[in-house]
C-alpha cells in the first residue's frame, strides 16, 4: 500500500494526554529524590562560596584578583562571555525553531529557556563584579540625573552591551514566563494543598484556558519569538563589539560578530545537552527527551562547531594577509606563546571533538554526546580566555608584556557561578514544569500513530 | 494681537466662583503640618503619607553624619603663608655623597616638593631620584622623636649636662675625641667642628664615605701633590672613556656630570656629539648609555689600564710600562686611537678605589693633555672627601683604646664599615659615644647618647660642593620632633651659645661678603644669597698639569691583580645609593634603571655564567667572599661581565614602622686592602641552597623590542648623512597606494578637521639621545601627583602605579623574523646595547581610551590633554586594555589609610607630603599622567594675572623639571616659538606607534649612537 511516510514520533512510550500531565507534574508534586538533594546541596554550597568570594572582592577591592596593569580583564570577562554564549541556545530553540515550526523543540524549549535566564543572570553578575566601583554600576545606564550634564558615552561598546544584555534578559524572561502560564494553571488545578494553590494561582495570572486565552497566548508567543529572533544574532554580536571595536591586536577583527554568534550557539547547545541528559535521567523523562532530540542538537553542534573552526583559521589567514606585524605576532603568540596550552585546549575541544558527530553512532550515543558536550563547554571557555588574555598580555609595547594567573578568588567566583546556575536550575526543576506540557500535548499523535503502529517503518 | 485660548468655558465666562477656586496655585489645599488647625482636624490619607514621607526622609538625612574633618584656622596668620598658594624656598641637599641646589615648594607651611635650582652652575636645575625623594624623609615617622641616653628618652638639658660633664672629664684627662662624619661640604659646619676640636685638643675629624673614592685623592696627592678630587668637565670632552665609573648615576657628582654629558650628546641644531666608551664589569647606567662598551672582570682592570696607557704612551712619547696581555686588546687599540685623535679634548675616568689604578689614569690624562682642559685640578670638588686611610687609623686607634670619645655624624659605620666586628670591638673601648643620627640605626645600638639632628629641611646649613661655589640651606618647616641640629649641639658642647643660623650668618659675613662686590651691605648680600640659594665666584683658572710620581710601582701593583673564576663586584644603585636613604619608600619603589627590579638586591650574574654554574633566575644561593657568606636570589643580567657576581650595596636596612628589612647588607663583603676600601675583585664561591625560589618584583618582565621600533635608533655616521636615518615614516598600504595613517581617519575629514584646540595645545618632546634613564622623573612625578607606593607584593603582580615609567630594552641578535629568538637579549655582553624610553600618557588626540569608556570618565580637553574624571570612573578598565601604550594605572586597592599599604599615605605625618592640588584617588578608579594639569593651570593663572600669554618654558611638568639632562621638554604646540614646536619639526622626531593614528601629544626623538659601524639590526 502506498502512503506517505509518517513523521518521526516525538513522544515515545504510547503516552496519553493524561500521562503527559502526570509525568511532568510528578517532580513538582512529589518529593524530590535523593539525587536532587545531593545535586542541590553541592550547588548550594558552591553558590554560598560564590557569595563569599563576591563579598570579599567588593569589600576589599579588585586587587584580590590576579589582574594587573597589562591584563585588565581575564576570568571575569571570560566567564561573562561564556555564560552569555550559553544562554543563546535557549533563545534559538524557543524563538527561531518556533518560527521555523520545528516541533521537536517542544520537549526541550522550557528547560533551555530556563538555562538562558540563569546563564544571563550569571553573566550579569560578572558585569557588576568586574567594575572597580560596582556600587556605581547604574552610571552605565542613561538615567536622567542631577550630577550635572552627565550622560553615558554612546561610542562605547560597553554601553551597547548594557542595552543588549538587559534587553536580552527582559525579553527572554517574558517569553519564558508567558509559556509557563498555562502549565502553572495545570498545576494550580491539580494542587491539593492550600499554599500550593495560592502560589500557583498567583503564578498563573488567572489563566482559565478559554479559546480567547489560547488565541492570545499563541499570538503573544509569536510576537515574542519575533522579538527574540534578532536577539539571538544581536546580543553576541554586541558582546563581540567589546573586542572588535578596540585596537588590541587579536581583538580588532571584523569577523568577530558571526564568529561569536556561531560560538554562542555552539556552546549553548553543548550546555543544553549536558543539562538535559542529566535531567531526563534524574526526572525520568526519557520518553519526552529522546535520542531524536539529542541527534538533532548534535547536528547543530556539528554545524556551529565547524563555523567556529573556520573562523579560527580565517583569523590566522587574515593576520598573515593583513601584513600587520602586531596582529601577526598576536596570533603566533596564541599558538606558540606562553599560553599555547590554552590555545591548543581550545582547538582540540572546539574544532576536533565536534567533528566526531559526523558519525551517526556517536551522534545518537548518549554517553558520547555527554562527554563531547563537556569538551565543548571547556573549549568555549578557553576560546574566550585565549581571546582575552593572550591578546592583552602581549600587545604593542613589549615593555608592558606580562603574564596573568588567577587567584583563588577568581576561581571561586567561577566555580561559584556554576553553583548559582545549578541552584537556580534545580529549583526550577523542582517547582516549575521542565517541559512545556500544554505545548507538548499539541504534538502528541494519538489515533493516527496508534493505528499505524506496526505498519510504519521506524528508523 | 496675541491669540487667547481658554481652558474651558468656565475660564471664558470667568464667573466669580471660578475665580475664587483658582486664586490658589494648587487646587487642593496644602497640608498644614503641626498647626493647631491640623492637629484638631482629621488627617487626610494623602496628607498622612506626605507627612510620613517627609518625616522618614528628614529623620534619615539627619541620621547620616558626614565625617568631621577639623581644620584649624590661623589665629594670627603668618604674613607669607596664604592658604592655597605655594611658597618656594631655595635650599641645598647635601648628604655627603651627593649635592644638589634645590628649590623647596611649601604649601601651608609644609614642604611637598623639591625641584632643581637653575641658578646653580653646578647642578643647573637638575636633580636625582634621591634628591627628589628626600622630601618624604622629613615625614618619616620612624625618625627619633627626641634625644636618648642609651635606649631611654632623656631631655636635651639632661643630655647636654651629662655630655658636657663627660667631655670635660675627657678634656681634663687629655683624652682624644673623634668626630666621624660623612663628607662635610659645609664650610660653616666645618668651622663648627674646628671650633669643637680646638676646644678639645687632640680631637680629630675623620671623613668617611661608605662608598669611597679616596683612591682618587690618594693618587692625585702622589701625581700632583694635591689631595683633591678635581672638577671633571664632560661637556668639554669629545671622547669619554670610563673604566667602571658610573658617572651618570652615582660617581662623585652625577647630577652635574649628567647635565654636562648631555650638553655634548644632544643634537639640537648640530650634528656632532661626544663619543663615550665604557669598560666595566656590571651593566651600569653609564655603561648602558655608552656608544661602545666592553666588559671585563675586575681583576682585568689592571691589564686594560696598562695596555691603554702603553698604547697612548707609545704615540705621545711617554715611558712604556710592563703590562700583562689583555683579552680586550682590539678594543683598547680602538679606544686609544679615539683618545689620541681627541688629545686635550678627551677624558679618562676610573671608578676603582685603588690608588694605583687612579695613578695610571692620571698618567693617561696627563699624556693626553687633558689637565687644564677637561679636568680642572684647581677647582676641586668637595663631595666624597672620605679618607680610607684615616678611617683605618681610627679603627686601629680605637682598638688600642686611644680614643675616649666618638661622635658619629651622618654616618653609620656599624652598617657600612666592612669589618663591623673590628669597629664594634674598637667602639667598646671608647668611653663616650654620641650619634647625631636622625633615625635609630645600626650604630645607635652601641651609642651612649643619640642626639638626633634635624632633617635637612628643618635646618640651616651651607655647602661648598666645589671650590668657589657656595649654597645655602634654610629651614622650610619647623622641627617636627624634639630634635636639634647637630651643629648646634657641637656649638653648645664647645661652649658657644649662639645658634647655628647666627653662626652661619656671621661666617658668611666674615668669609664671603668681602669676596664679592655686587652688594654694598652684608644684609643685602645675605638676603640675596638666601633667596638665590647660591653664591658663586668665578672658578679658578684651570691650569695644565703633568703627572709626577712613579707609575712603575703602580703598574707593578696593577699587573699583580689576582684573578679568580668568579669575582665579586659591589656596586651602588641609582635609587638606593649607599643605603643612607634606604628607608624611603619612593626610592625602594623606584625600579632599578637597568634590572627594573624594586625592593630588593640580588646576585647579578651574566647569562653565560649562570648557565655554566647551572643557576636559574631567582634561585637562592649562598655567596661566599672575603670569609663572609650572604644569601641572595640570582638575577640573570645580560651585559654583565662573565665570571662575575654583582651585588648592590645599600640594602639590608629597615623601612617603615614595622622595621621590615629590605634586601641583604653586602657591605661586609667589601674588603680593606692597604687601608683602602675595596669593592670589587675578590674571589667568590657560589653554592646552591635548598631554599625556595625567591620572588623579585620587577616592573618590566620582557626585555627586547621584538623587532618593533618603539625606540628608533641610528648611528651618528648615518645621521650626518641623513637626519631622518632610522626614522622612516610608517605608511599604511591601501588599495590606492601608501597613505599616512591620518589620511585614513574615519572621524576627521577635510571639511571637519576634528576638534579644535584654539588656545593651547600642550605637549611633551622627549629626546632619547639625552635621556640617560636615571629615574629622577619617576620620583618627581610620584611626589607631584600623589602617586601611591604599593610595595613589593603588588609590584610582583605588575601593578605599579607610576604615571611615568622608563622602558629599558636590550638589543637582540636574532633575525627580525625569528620571533621566538627575539625574546632573548644579545648573549655577548660586549655587543649588548641598551636603550631607555620614558613613557607616560601620550595624551592622544584620537585617544583609544576615550571612545571605550562607558561613562565618559576620560575625555579630551580643548587644550589637547586627555583628562580623567576620577569621580566619574566606575572602573571597567576597558580604557587600560585599549591603551596601546599601557600607561593607565588602576587602583586595585585603597592605597591610602590601609594597613596593607603601610607607607606614607597610611599615617598622618606621611600624608603631609601630599600635594593638595592633586586628588588622592580612591579604590576602583583608573588614573594616569595628567601632564601635570595642576601646574598648567597654575601657570596659566599666573600669566593671566600678568595679562600676557604663558611664556615658553614658564610652565614645566614635574618630569621635565627634574630631568638632569633636560631630555623632556614641555610646551605649547600652538606657540610658534616654543621649543616643542620646533623640535617636533626636526627630522629625528617621531610619534610612538604612529601607525595607529592615535595622534599623540608626546613625541620622541631618535637615539643616535656615536659609532662607526652601522646600527645593529635592533630588536
Amino acid at each position: 500500500m502506498q502512503e506517505s511516510k509518517l513523521r518521526e514520533t516525538l513522544v515515545l512510550g504510547d503516552k496519553s494526554y493524561h500521562d503527559i500531565t502526570e509525568d511532568i507534574c510528578r517532580p513538582i508534586e512529589g518529593k524530590p529524590n535523593k539525587y536532587w538533594w545531593i545535586a542541590f546541596a553541592i550547588s548550594f554550597c558552591m553558590f554560598l562560596w560564590w557569595a563569599v568570594c563576591l563579598s570579599y572582592t567588593i569589600g576589599t577591592g579588585l586587587g584580590v584578583w590576579g589582574l594587573n596593569r597589562t591584563v585588565g580583564w581575564a576570568w571575569d570577562i571570560t566567564n561573562f562571555v561564556w555564560w552569555i554564549g550559553i544562554g543563546h541556545a535557549g533563545t534559538l530553540i524557543s524563538a527561531v525553531l518556533l518560527l521555523f515550526r520545528q516541533k521537536w523543540r517542544m520537549a526541550i524549549n522550557r528547560s533551555a529557556e530556563a538555562m538562558t535566564i540563569f546563564a544571563v543572570l550569571c553573566a550579569a553578575t560578572y558585569i557588576i563584579a568586574h567594575m572597580g566601583r560596582p556600587w556605581l554600576a547604574y552610571w552605565a545606564l542613561p538615567l536622567p540625573n542631577q550630577f550635572g550634564s552627565l550622560w553615558v558615552n554612546f561610542n562605547s561598546a560597553l554601553v551597547w552591551d548594557v542595552f543588549a544584555i538587559s534587553t536580552y534578559f527582559s525579553v527572554s524572561l517574558a517569553f519564558w514566563y508567558t509559556g509557563l502560564i498555562p502549565d502553572f494553571a495545570v498545576i494550580r488545578d491539580r494542587a491539593k494543598t492550600r499554599g500550593r494553590k495560592i502560589a500557583y494561582t498567583i503564578l498563573s495570572f488567572g489563566w482559565i484556558g478559554t479559546a480567547k486565552n489560547w488565541q492570545r497566548f499563541e499570538e503573544m508567543a509569536l510576537v515574542l519569538a519575533g522579538i527574540s529572533t534578532p536577539l539571538v544574532l544581536s546580543v553576541h554580536t554586541i558582546v563581540s563589539f567589546d573586542f572588535a571595536t578596540s585596537l588590541v591586536p587579536g581583538w580588532h577583527t571584523t569577523i568577530f560578530p558571526p564568529y561569536f554568534v556561531a560560538g554562542a550557539i555552539f556552546s549553548g547547545f553543548a550546555m543544553v545537552q549536558t543539562l538535559l541528559l542529566i535531567t531526563r535521567k534524574v526526572l525520568t523523562l526519557e520518553n519526552y527527551i529522546t535520542v531524536y532530540h539529542v541527534d538533532m542538537m548534535n547536528r547543530i553542534i556539528l554545524i556551529t562547531g565547524s563555523i567556529v573552526g573556520v573562523a579560527y583559521i580565517t583569523e590566522f589567514f587574515m593576520a598573515w594577509y593583513s601584513g600587520v606585524k602586531y596582529e601577526q605576532y598576536a596570533f603566533l603568540n596564541r599558538m606558540a606563546g606562553p599560553y599555547w596550552w590554552a590555545y591548543w585546549s581550545m582547538m582540540t575541544c572546539n574544532v576536533i571533538t565536534p567533528q566526531l558527530f559526523w558519525f551517526k553512532k556517536l551522534r545518537e550515543s548518549l554517553v558520547a554526546t555527554f562527554i563531547i558536550s563537556i569538551f565543548v563547554n571547556i573549549g568555549m571557555w578557553f576560546e574566550r580566555f585565549v581571546i582575552i588574555v593572550t591578546s592583552l598580555h602581549r600587545d604593542y609595547l613589549p615593555s608592558s608584556w606580562t603574564m596573568f594567573s588567577p587567584t583563588w578568588v577568581e576561581v571561586g567566583l567561577f566555580v561559584g557561578s556554576i553553583g548559582l546556575f545549578f541552584t537556580c536550575f534545580l529549583l526550577f526543576a523542582r517547582f516549575f514544569p521542565v517541559i512545556a506540557l500544554s505545548e507538548l500535548k499539541t504534538i502528541l499523535k494519538t489515533s493516527g500513530s496508534q493505528s499505524k503502529k506496526g505498519t510504519t517503518d521506524h528508523e | 494681537m496675541e491669540k487667547k485660548y481658554w481652558k474651558g468655558l468656565d475660564e471664558l465666562n470667568n464667573e466669580a466662583e471660578f475665580v475664587k477656586q483658582n486664586q490658589n496655585e494648587f487646587a487642593e489645599s496644602i497640608p498644614k503640618v503641626l498647626t493647631q488647625e491640623s492637629l484638631e482636624s482629621n488627617t487626610h490619607r494623602r496628607d498622612f503619607l506626605k507627612i510620613l514621607g517627609f518625616g522618614i526622609g528628614a529623620a534619615t538625612l539627619a541620621s547620616c553624619e558626614a565625617p568631621v574633618r577639623k581644620t584649624i584656622p590661623y589665629l594670627i596668620k603668618p604674613e607669607e603663608v596664604n592658604p592655597g598658594e605655594a611658597n618656594w624656598y631655595a635650599s641645598t641637599f647635601a648628604d655627603g655623597s651627593e649635592y644638589s641646589s634645590i628649590l623647596v615648594k611649601t604649601r601651608d607651611g609644609r614642604p611637598i616638593k623639591i625641584e632643581g635650582n637653575t641658578l646653580s652652575s653646578v647642578t643647573k636645575g637638575g636633580t636625582s631620584a634621591r634628591v627628589q625623594a628626600s622630601v618624604l624623609s622629613v615625614y618619616d615617622s620612624t625618625r627619633l622623636k627626641g634625644p636618648k641616653a642609651g635606649k631611654s628618652d632623656i631631655s636635651w638639658e639632661d643630655a647636654d649636662q651629662q655630655i658636657s660633664q663627660k667631655l670635660a672629664d675627657i678634656a681634663a684627662k687629655n683624652g682624644k675625641i673623634a668626630i666621624l662624619s660623612a663628607s662635610i661640604i659645609s664650610p660653616s659646619t666645618q668651622s663648627v667642628i674646628n671650633d669643637f676640636i680646638s676646644k678639645y685638643p687632640g680631637s680629630k675629624h675623620i671623613s668617611y664615605d661608605a662608598v669611597s673614592v679616596s683612591g682618587i685623592r690618594a693618587a692625585n696627592k702622589e701625581s700632583f701633590d694635591m689631595e683633591v678630587i678635581p672638577s671633571y668637565l664632560f661637556n668639554k670632552a669629545e671622547v669619554i672613556v670610563s673604566l667602571g665609573a658610573d658617572f651618570l648615576s652615582t660617581w662623585i657628582s652625577p647630577v652635574e656630570f649628567a647635565s654636562q654629558y648631555a650638553e655634548n650628546r644632544k643634537l639640537r641644531n648640530k650634528n656632532t656629539m661626544s663619543k663615550h666608551i665604557q669598560f666595566e664589569s656590571t651593566l651600569s647606567l653609564s655603561g648602558s648609555n655608552a656608544d661602545e662598551r666592553y666588559t671585563h672582570k675586575p681583576s682585568e682592570l689592571g691589564s686594560v689600564l696598562l695596555n691603554l696607557y702603553n698604547k697612548i704612551a707609545s704615540q705621545t712619547g711617554g715611558p712604556s710600562l710592563q703590562a700583562p696581555a689583555c683579552r680586550l686588546s682590539e678594543a683598547i687599540n680602538k679606544t686609544a686611537q679615539e683618545l689620541l685623535a681627541a688629545k686635550g679634548k678627551s677624558l679618562v675616568i676610573c671608578g676603582s678605589n685603588d690608588p694605583s689604578a687612579q695613578m695610571i689614569v692620571n698618567a693617561i690624562n696627563s699624556l693626553l693633555g687633558n689637565y687644564g682642559n677637561t679636568i680642572n685640578l684647581d677647582s676641586p670638588v668637595y663631595v666624597n672627601q672620605g679618607d680610607d686611610a684615616a678611617l683605618a687609623t681610627l679603627v686601629e686607634g680605637m682598638k688600642k683604646g686611644e680614643y675616649s670619645g666618638l661622635i658619629l655624624y651622618k654616618c653609620n659605620p656599624l652598617y657600612s664599615y666592612p669589618n663591623t666586628n673590628d669597629f664594634s670591638e674598637g667602639l667598646k673601648k671608647v668611653g663616650l659615644k654620641i650619634s647625631f643620627s636622625e633615625k635609630w640605626n645600626e650604630s645607635s645600638d652601641m651609642m651612649d647618647y643619640s642626639c638626633p639632628d634635624h632633617n635637612f629641611l628643618e635646618s640651616w646649613n651651607d655647602a661648598e660642593p666645589k671650590a668657589g661655589h657656595y649654597s645655602l640651606a634654610q629651614p622650610v618647616i619647623a622641627p617636627l620632633f624634639n630634635t636639634r641640629q647637630a651643629q648646634e649641639s657641637l656649638l653648645k658642647w664647645s661652649g658657644n651659645t649662639s645658634d647655628f643660623q647666627t653662626y652661619i650668618q656671621e661666617y658668611w659675613k666674615a668669609n664671603f661678603f668681602s669676596r664679592q662686590e655686587k652688594f654694598a651691605t652684608n644684609e643685602d648680600f645675605w638676603v640675596q644669597s638666601l633667596q638665590d640659594g647660591v653664591f658663586e665666584m668665578a672658578s679658578a683658572e684651570s691650569k695644565s698639569y703633568q703627572s709626577k710620581g712613579d707609575v712603575n710601582v703602580a703598574a707593578a701593583k696593577l699587573s699583580k691583580m689576582t684573578s679568580a673564576d668568579l669575582e665579586l663586584v659591589l656596586y651602588v644603585k641609582t635609587g638606593i645609593g649607599n643605603g643612607e636613604h634606604a628607608g624611603n619608600p619612593w626610592l625602594q619603589e623606584l625600579p632599578d634603571p637597568i634590572s627594573k627590579v624594586c625592593w630588593d638586591n640580588y646576585a647579578s650574574i651574566s647569562p653565560q655564567t649562570a648557565e655554566k654554574l647551572n643557576l636559574v633566575q631567582t634561585q637562592v644561593i649562598n655567596i661566599e667572599s672575603n670569609g663572609k657568606t650572604i644569601k641572595l636570589p640570582v638575577f640573570i643580567q645580560p651585559g654583565q661581565a662573565n665570571g662575575t657576581v654583582a651585588i648592590a650595596l645599600g640594602y639590608g636596612r629597615s623601612i617603615g614602622k614595622e622595621g621590615k628589612i629590605i634586601g641583604v647588607n653586602a657591605y661586609p663583603m667589601a674588603g680593606i686592602s692597604n687601608a683602602s676600601l675595596v669593592f670589587s675583585g675578590s674571589a667568590v664561591k657560589v653554592t646552591k641552597t635548598s631554599d625556595e625560589n625567591y620572588t623579585l618584583a620587577s616592573t618590566q618582565t620582557h626585555h627586547t623590542m621584538m623587532g618593533r621600533e618603539p625606540v628608533r635608533e641610528t648611528t651618528l655616521a648615518e645621521f650626518v648623512k641623513d637626519p631622518k636615518a632610522g626614522n622612516p615614516l610608517e605608511l599604511i598600504t591601501t588599495a590606492n597606494g601608501k597613505k599616512r595613517p591620518e589620511e585614513l581617519d574615519i572621524w576627521a575629514t577635510a571639511s571637519n578637521p576634528g576638534f579644535e584646540k584654539p588656545n593651547h595645545k600642550w605637549g611633551l618632546g622627549i629626546d632619547l639621545n639625552a635621556c640617560i634613564g636615571c629615574g629622577a622623573c619617576v620620583v618627581s612625578c610620584s611626589a607631584e601627583n600623589n602617586v601611591p607606593v604599593v610595595g613589593k607584593d603588588e609590584i610582583s603582580r605588575t601593578r605599579e602605579m607610576h604615571w611615568i615609567r622608563i622602558d629599558r630594552y636590550y638589543s637582540s641578535a636574532a633575525a627580525e623574523t625569528d620571533r621566538i629568538g627575539l625574546e632573548s637579549p644579545t648573549a655577548d655582553p660586549d655587543k649588548l646595547e641598551v636603550v631607555f624610553q620614558p613613557v607616560m600618557c601620550q595624551h592622544c588626540n584620537h585617544a583609544p581610551c576615550e571612545t571605550v569608556c562607558p561613562v565618559a570618565a576620560t575625555m579630551h580637553s580643548s587644550e589637547g590633554l586627555n583628562q580623567m574624571a576620577y569621580n566619574r570612573c566606575i572602573g571597567t578598565r576597558y580604557c587600560a586594555n585599549n591603551c596601546p601604550y599601557k600607561v593607565r594605572r588602576f587602583n586595585w586597592f585603597k592605597y591610602s589609610d590601609n594597613n596593607m599599604f603601610d607607607y606614607q599615605m597610611n599615617d598622618d605625618l606621611g600624608k603631609m607630603v601630599l600635594n593638595p592640588d592633586v586628588v588622592v584617588r580612591s579604590r576602583g578608579v583608573m588614573e594616569k599622567c595628567s601632564m601635570c594639569v595642576q601646574r598648567i593651570q597654575a601657570g596659566k593663572l599666573k600669566s593671566k594675572i600678568a595679562g600676557r600669554r604663558p611664556v615658553d618654558g614658564e610652565i614645566q611638568t614635574a618630569c621635565a623639571q627634574s630631568c638632569p639632562t633636560h631630555a623632556i621638554t614641555f610646551g605649547d604646540f600652538n606657540d610658534t616659538a616654543s621649543a616643542v614646536g620646533s623640535d617636533l619639526k626636526a627630522p629625528r622626531s617621531y610619534y610612538l606607534l604612529y601607525e595607529l593614528n592615535t595622534q599623540p601629544s608626546v613625541f620622541y626623538q631618535t637615539k643616535v649612537r656615536n659609532k662607526a659601524k652601522e646600527a645593529k639590526s635592533e630588536a
